[in-house]
């Protein structure tokens, strides 16, 4: 790159008017492109030219663009948000990628997250199997001395590493099987983890699984994509947990 | 016409207010609340936490969020932490001591009963996240941790790593997806408030658009809750999420919400500084950073050196010089002003020299680099992602970003607007921070309001209403009137056809803001101000392109409907700035100084909340005035000497 401003880009982006709409690739070129700039910036670009043209802009979901509302999506060149390791494509730089280079930008794909238009899926599947089970029946007013209980750094630190997950379903995207193990069990680690978590550990467990079988989630076969593509390195030890918390629901149900 | 209005503060010592009040408001009938609708607007801290909570309580909730899900909204993106007085180090803290100084850090302009409340809920707020699986840090025995944060000199604040807002907001999300579950919370996505509808005076429903489908949608309920977070995307560039905006306020506004304070708006000190013309948002290093950074310029102006080839004696730590017990600590606004001083004076640092280090190069020394990776690692990985430095080897580049916006809807001690019926939580009102907000207080506020406030002031509100024979449905013709005034306006944006894009006009309208309205303001600065965001407001209506059809997903229209509001906010802005000619906290009038550059009041004409009142389309507005007196915090001109 001689000039900070001459990357020119060969895009092949997924349109889809609507759900029930037949969608393709359709090829952009779009210079000018800074490397300083962020992939979504990178997108505003191409969307200003469009509208500028009077075409109609790419749709895509995006919000907070630091890394951590987990609403942007985006399959880049084949990996869920782009080829940087535990980076959100919000968060993905441009000077990741060279001059000339072509990069195909689908959306998300899997039974359960139904397309609204070009790059925009629906996932409230993720909020169905929450309300499920991913919480404390705790109500405001209840809570003791918060120092009451005690939680050991170790286990705060694990917890909060499973915590840490933004619900993108980057996860449910990178995986062959369109499973949502992943998210499921960052959520349950992070309550299994913990005492408060410890009176509807196993109800909590059963009905979020059922929950994610329903809305149509497939199995784990143990590829470990989601971990390899997770922005927030959510570890599939989770899954080994909450499969472990599964078992022992199962045989200590009450029947 | 100027009136005077009243804030309905109880009367009595201050430390009891709250609760006599509490025994004082009348009680809902546990069999009536099933009875009673109310709809919420907004999922982030406070929306979300009123929403459980009000569910809890037996209230049927209507819940709307704009994003794809109520765990996005933007409090998920706080970093720092959550202030309260548990005094659990034992170094001085106390509720009157959090009290005290979040009056002081707000410059002596928010009104004290309010805040009292504040510091005294402020440890339930704690307890209710930790019974929720929050994940607080935690020490070695397993008690929670504290730090200290921007401003205060005891150790007060709670957090998870860099993610406190995440884990408070994913606790208050959880909660209400256990009431999802139950039945009580009816979420509403991808919605988007496009009009208040009141009925006999009081608030009674909402127009939405829904952004999926483009169609418009009538509720109804016995009161509305706004709590929709600030407006600080008015200047384009903010830490605020890409669509935060001011628009359901600015309904509430129209239809007779006073707006007050719109001039305070908090620019923080640490944010990453702006790369290019194309940059779409900032980010916000947590000021945490500022308890082991050291912020320093070159004492040379234009110096090309790197960093480390600076010695010692040739950087100016401008912030430990002048404020010696303070130090790197001084409040938001502070260091704010203090940062862009040094890059006016020619001392900036980076290409584009508008930028000023924040240094961990001492710290990394005294404390070993696994200790700072510990507590910072997420900040520094995510800055070295953005900016493609190793902020272990390289000092930080900061540089004060708009964040955070005090002002907001009026609202009373019940935290309800001047329209009955119609409250506002959170960011969206102007309560507690007066014009700066301290580090780890907006947490601590949207869940104040949510978990421990509202559900006491709106059942007062609510017993007065007869839920069996006062029900209003949407086929009553204010709904109509609401409706149809929303699509005529979306059909209007859409019809203008002009040439230039609304990016174009936000750009614009963010220039002048940052220009005019921004850390340093003047008379002839706002009057210029006022002037060209009216003529750009009617370029806008002449100009703009809008592609698509109101059929469907366009993100061009939601955008022209949100930046159509903010022309007009931000007008009310420089003309809320220009009328309040002292300087206070984040407002800093240059005519109003101490001889040593610090903010100063004009307490004998100035001590009052500014409430403005719509008159009518490009008319002038009222500017109505509650009076602030101060009988526990003595008014003193603040110092972090």
């Amino acid at each position: 790159m001689s000039d900070k401003n001459n990357m020119t880009l060969n895009l092949k982006i997924w349109r889809q008017e609507g759900a029930n709409v037949k969608g393709s690739i359709v090829d952009y070129r779009l210079e000018g492109v800074s490397p300083d700039m962020s992939f979504l910036e990178m997108l505003d670009l191409l969307n200003e030219n469009l509208i500028n043209q009077g075409q109609d802009p790419v749709a895509f979901d995006h919000d907070c663009r630091e890394g951590i509302c987990g609403m942007c999506s985006l399959m880049i060149n084949g990996q869920a948000h782009g080829p940087e390791r535990e980076t959100t494509t919000c968060q993905l730089h441009m000077r990741k990628f060279k001059d000339g280079d072509t990069i195909v930008i689908e959306p998300w794909r899997a039974k359960a997250f139904p397309l609204h238009k070009d790059l925009m899926v629906d996932r409230s599947a993720f909020d169905d199997i929450m309300s499920a089970g991913g919480y404390v029946n705790v109500s405001t007013g209840n809570a003791q001395d918060a120092n009451s209980i005690l939680i050991g750094k170790d286990k705060a630190e694990l917890a909060m590493d499973a915590a840490s997950c933004i619900g993108c379903a980057a996860c449910v995207a990178s995986c062959k099987n369109a499973s949502a193990m992943l998210f499921v069990s960052a959520k349950v680690s992070q309550l299994a983890l913990l005492p408060q978590g410890q009176e509807e550990a196993s109800t909590r467990v059963q009905n979020m699984v059922s929950k994610m079988d329903d809305l149509g989630f497939g199995n784990c076969t143990n590829e470990a994509e989601c971990e390899a593509q997770c922005p927030k390195g959510i570890k599939i030890s989770n899954i080994s947990r909450m499969n472990r918390e599964y078992l022992k629901a199962s045989v200590t149900a009450h029947h | 016409m100027s009136k005077k209005i009243d804030g309905n503060v109880p009367q009595g010592p201050i430390e009891e207010l709250w609760d006599k009040h509490r025994f004082k408001m009348k009680l809902v009938n546990p069999a009536n609340k099933r009875k009673f609708k109310i709809i919420i607007v907004g999922t982030g801290l406070a929306g979300a936490s009123a929403a459980s909570t009000l569910a809890e309580l037996g209230y049927e909730i209507d819940s709307f969020c704009i994003q794809d899900s109520p765990r996005r909204a933007h409090s998920i993106a706080a970093q720092g932490g959550i202030n309260a007085a548990k005094n659990y180090p034992n170094d001085g803290d106390s509720v009157w001591r959090l009290f005290y100084d979040t009056v002081k850090g707000g410059d002596y302009r928010a009104r004290e009963a309010n805040v009292y409340r504040l510091a005294q809920v402020a440890n339930n707020i704690i307890d209710q996240c930790a019974a929720q699986g929050v994940p607080f840090a935690r020490d070695y025995g397993g008690t929670l941790a504290n730090r200290s944060f921007g401003g205060a000199q005891v150790s007060r604040t709670f957090y998870a790593r860099g993610q406190t807002g995440q884990q408070l907001l994913l606790g208050a999300y959880s909660s209400m997806m256990k009431e999802v579950n139950k039945g009580k919370i009816k979420v509403h996505t991808r919605q988007e408030m496009v009009e208040l509808v009141l009925v006999d005076g009081k608030a009674r429903g909402i127009i939405t658009r829904n952004i999926i489908t483009g169609e418009f949608e009538k509720h109804s309920g016995d009161a509305v809750l706004l709590c929709t977070g600030g407006y600080g995307n008015v200047y384009f560039l903010s830490t605020n999420a890409m669509t935060s905006n001011s628009s359901a306020a600015w309904k509430a506004y129209k239809k007779g919400a006073y707006f007050a304070n719109p001039c305070y708006t908090q620019i923080h000190p640490t944010c990453i500084p702006v790369h290019g013309e194309n940059q779409s948002k900032l980010t916000l290093m947590s000021e945490s950073l500022r308890n082991d950074g050291r912020v320093w310029v070159p004492k040379a102006k234009a110096d090309e050196r790197k960093a480390a080839d600076i010695p010692d004696e040739e950087r100016d730590y401008y912030l430990e010089r002048k404020y010696p017990s303070f130090g790197n600590l001084v409040p938001r606004d502070v260091a704010s002003r203090n940062g862009k001083q040094a890059v006016d004076e020619g001392k900036g640092v980076g290409a584009t020299k508008v930028a000023v280090f924040l240094d961990f190069r001492d710290a990394i020394k005294r404390d070993g680099l696994d200790t700072i990776k510990e507590k910072y690692g997420n900040l520094f990985d995510m800055y070295n992602r953005i900016t493609d430095e190793d902020p272990y080897s390289v000092p930080m580049r900061i540089y004060p970003a708009v964040h955070y916006t005090m002002g907001g809807l009026w609202v009373d001690y019940h935290l309800q607007t001047s329209i009955p019926g119609c409250f506002c939580l959170g960011e969206a009102n102007f309560s507690d921070h007066g014009a700066n907000r301290l580090g780890a207080s907006a947490l601590m506020q949207g869940l104040a309001d949510g978990y421990f406030v509202i559900p006491y002031t709106l059942g007062n509100y609510l017993v007065t209403e007869k839920p069996d024979q006062n029900k209003i449905d949407t086929d009553h013709p204010e709904f109509e009137t609401s409706l149809k005034s929303a699509k005529d306006r979306f059909n209007k944006l859409l019809g203008i056809n002009g040439g230039r894009s609304v990016d174009s006009f936000h750009k614009e309208l963010g220039q002048y803001m940052w220009e005019y309205v921004g850390m340093a303001r003047n008379e002839a600065g706002l009057k210029t101000g006022i002037k060209k965001i009216a003529e750009l407001r009617a370029k806008f209506w002449k100009d703009v392109k809008v592609t698509g059809t109101n059929d469907g997903i366009n993100i061009e229209l939601e955008k022209a409907n949100r930046v159509a509001d903010f022309l007009e906010l931000g007008e009310l802005m420089a003309r809320d700035a220009l009328e309040r000619p002292e300087s206070c906290g984040g407002h800093f009038r240059e005519e109003s100084q101490t001889d040593e550059n610090e903010a100063l009041r004009q307490d004998d004409n100035f001590c009052h909340v500014a409430a403005w009142e719509y008159t009518g389309d490009n008319k002038e507005p009222n500017r109505n005035v509650e009076e602030l007196d101060f009988p526990n915090v003595p008014l003193t001109q603040r110092s972090y000497k």
